[in-house]
């Protein structure tokens, strides 16, 4: 009897076993393909991608896509703004989470209750776009650089998660000792803490980065002059905003229409994979960061 | 801590005497710690002009507001814009994409990263499980600009893949994934699920990680098979993860991003497409009628607090478990 259902047991857990990585293969596969595709398809003739005989390898291996968006103008100052407001927004945010979320971490601060109930309302109740917007307009910083490089430079989320990180990792024992010896807030600030709190850091900073580099949104809101656009505006003009205008020109000269919609395919694969190389590149070695930022976000939400 | 205790038993004057020494031990703290607030000073500013300047600037939503006459020189015209807004024809239509689409993303969009845990939690080999991991995080990375433009691209009508395998496999090739109104939701909610399904699932393994094996090992012993492990010792042990995680996306389910929405519309599918924040935009920033599109946007904005509100009180009620 034991000898069956042990046996039972091994049956099912060997079904179980099998069906679980047979799902877990499928979804690598789904989400690798696409991307992996997209890589290919931008080294590849575009008859080829377009007829759908590209599957695995590249065919009629072509730099063609690269040239073109190596020679657009536009992308390069894409990427000029983008690396400016992300540099500069990186560190303005950086250095201000880091500060806020030290002395919000800080028990013996009056007031600090207070201070993290008013931001951390703000996650959950906000003004909307269009005050938000009649605020930055009124303070004459619609079209500025300025904005594009504070606009989401300071996150509540980031300072709840700087701040339980140096709840459990600076010991008071520390403080008080510091306190002592003479050693004033500012002081035990730069010279204990920050070094304690790299992870944290290394996090806070990726996140503010990564956030920079993929928004569009607010530049179109706030942006008029293209000579401005970061990087995924510009992106989106080239992968979305074009495509449309190409599909109008298409009814008139239909070949020359399909040779154009050849070419613009072509550059938009090439266009992506220019534009999402810095991220996924660095992405690997950030990757236990990012988690961890997960992590402990967790232990406070 | 004696000085409470003194001010519950005896006379005022005592009692105010403690009241005093404690503002003293206050004012003694926050002179000590006076550079702590320099540390906080820009964030107080930050969030002073970015966010409550423009909770404040909210009245404009009950005010009749121009550019030249400012907030304060327009009229109040109470409740009018709310009004407008449920009266237009749109207003039930825009209210339903919304929600059917915010339903939809969680009830699809919220059980996966959960499965995808468990199935990653069961793997041994580190190596196959952190290349799986690499792997099912790394979409999060990539921005919805360029997720749009992939699915533009991979299911065109002409020249996409997606198409292109449909045909070759016998079906029709030539389904307009991207206009068609009926493939809008789908389209938005499965590329969602492409891009955040890993991400997501980081929350739940590490709490799965936290589960004690012993626990496995006595079910084992017991003559548990993995299903009803899976079943009675991972699922209960990260309930609190999900309950938390819940209530949290029930609190925005007004609150669909209008990123990706106004990325993925065109004028074919704008019948389910719009949503109300998309809608927001329009009116406000295309129309320039600030103050109506204030109101609307109010109006999501207070649904979704109260939502939250809501389902936070009932979980606390239910299970003891809220965000606060």
């Amino acid at each position: 009897m034991s000898n069956i259902r042990i046996h039972n047991h091994c049956l099912s857990d060997v079904i179980y076993t099998v069906i679980t990585r047979v799902l877990l293969v499928f979804l690598v596969v789904i989400v690798l393909y696409p991307i992996y595709y997209v890589v290919v398809a931008s080294f590849s003739d575009p008859m080829y991608v377009n007829s759908g005989e590209l599957l695995l390898w590249p065919k009629g291996f072509t730099l063609l896509g690269y040239k073109r968006v190596f020679a657009n103008s536009s992308i390069w100052i894409g990427y000029a703004n983008t690396i400016l407001y992300a540099g500069a927004g990186t560190v303005i945010g950086l250095i201000a989470t880091i500060m806020a979320g030290y002395a919000l971490s800080r028990s013996d601060l009056p007031g600090r209750r207070v201070i993290s109930l008013l931001l951390i309302f703000t996650m959950y109740f906000s003004g909307g776009m269009i005050p938000t917007y009649l605020v930055v307009k009124s303070l004459g910083l619609v079209n500025s650089r300025f904005y594009m490089i504070i606009c989401s430079c300071l996150s509540c989320y980031n300072i709840i998660v700087t701040c339980s990180f140096m709840e459990s990792n600076i010991p008071r024992d520390l403080q008080d000792a510091a306190e002592i010896d003479g050693c004033g807030n500012g002081r035990f600030f730069v010279s204990i803490v920050v070094p304690l709190s790299k992870a944290v850091i290394a996090v806070i900073a990726l996140y503010i980065v990564v956030a920079y580099w993929n928004s569009y949104f607010s530049a179109m809101l706030y942006l008029t002059d293209t000579n401005k656009y970061p990087l995924q505006l510009v992106l989106r003009n080239i992968l979305l905003v074009a495509s449309s205008a190409i599909d109008s020109t298409s009814e008139t000269d239909p070949t020359a229409a399909i040779q154009l919609q050849q070419a613009a395919q072509l550059i938009k694969y090439a266009a992506i994979v220019v534009s999402t190389v810095p991220i996924i590149c660095a992405y690997p070695f950030a990757q236990k960061y990012f988690v961890k930022g997960v992590m402990i976000g967790a232990v406070k939400g | 801590m004696d000085a409470v205790t003194k001010s519950n038993a005896k006379t005022p004057s005592a009692r105010k005497e403690a009241r005093m020494r404690k503002r003293q031990k206050t004012l003694k703290l926050m002179k000590k710690n006076w550079v702590l607030y320099l540390f906080l000073l820009p964030t107080i500013v930050y969030f002073a002009i970015f966010h409550y300047a423009p909770i404040y600037g909210l009245q404009i939503a009950f005010r009749n507001y121009r550019p030249a006459t400012g907030i304060w020189g327009s009229t109040w015209v109470g409740l009018k814009w709310f009004k407008q807004f449920f009266e237009t024809p749109r207003f039930w239509q825009i209210l339903r994409n919304t929600l059917v689409l915010s339903i939809y993303q969680l009830i699809v969009g919220f059980p996966l990263p959960i499965v995808l845990a468990i199935i990653l939690n069961d793997i041994k080999n580190m190596k196959a499980k952190k290349f799986a991991q690499t792997v099912t995080y790394m979409p999060y990375f990539i921005s919805t600009v360029v997720l749009v433009g992939m699915m533009s691209a991979f299911f065109s009508t002409n020249s996409g893949w997606v198409n292109n395998m449909l045909e070759a496999l016998g079906f029709s090739g030539d389904i307009f994934f991207m206009g068609e109104s009926k493939y809008f939701r789908h389209m938005y909610v499965w590329s969602g699920v492409w891009q955040n399904m890993g991400w997501n699932s980081i929350i739940y393994l590490a709490a799965l990680t936290g589960v004690d094996q012993e626990l496995h090992e006595a079910a084992r012993v017991d003559g548990a098979n993995k299903i009803q492990r899976v079943l009675h010792i991972d699922l209960p042990a990260i309930l609190p993860t999900i309950i938390i995680l819940l209530i949290m996306r029930c609190g925005s389910i007004m609150g669909v991003g209008y990123e990706k929405v106004y990325l993925m519309q065109n004028s074919l599918n704008v019948d389910v497409s719009e949503v109300i924040s998309t809608y927001v935009y329009k009116i406000g920033l295309e129309q320039q009628m600030y103050s109506y599109a204030s109101a609307i946007g109010l109006f999501n904005n207070v649904i979704n607090f109260i939502l939250l509100m809501a389902v936070n009180k009932i979980s606390s009620k239910v299970s003891d478990i809220s965000l606060w």
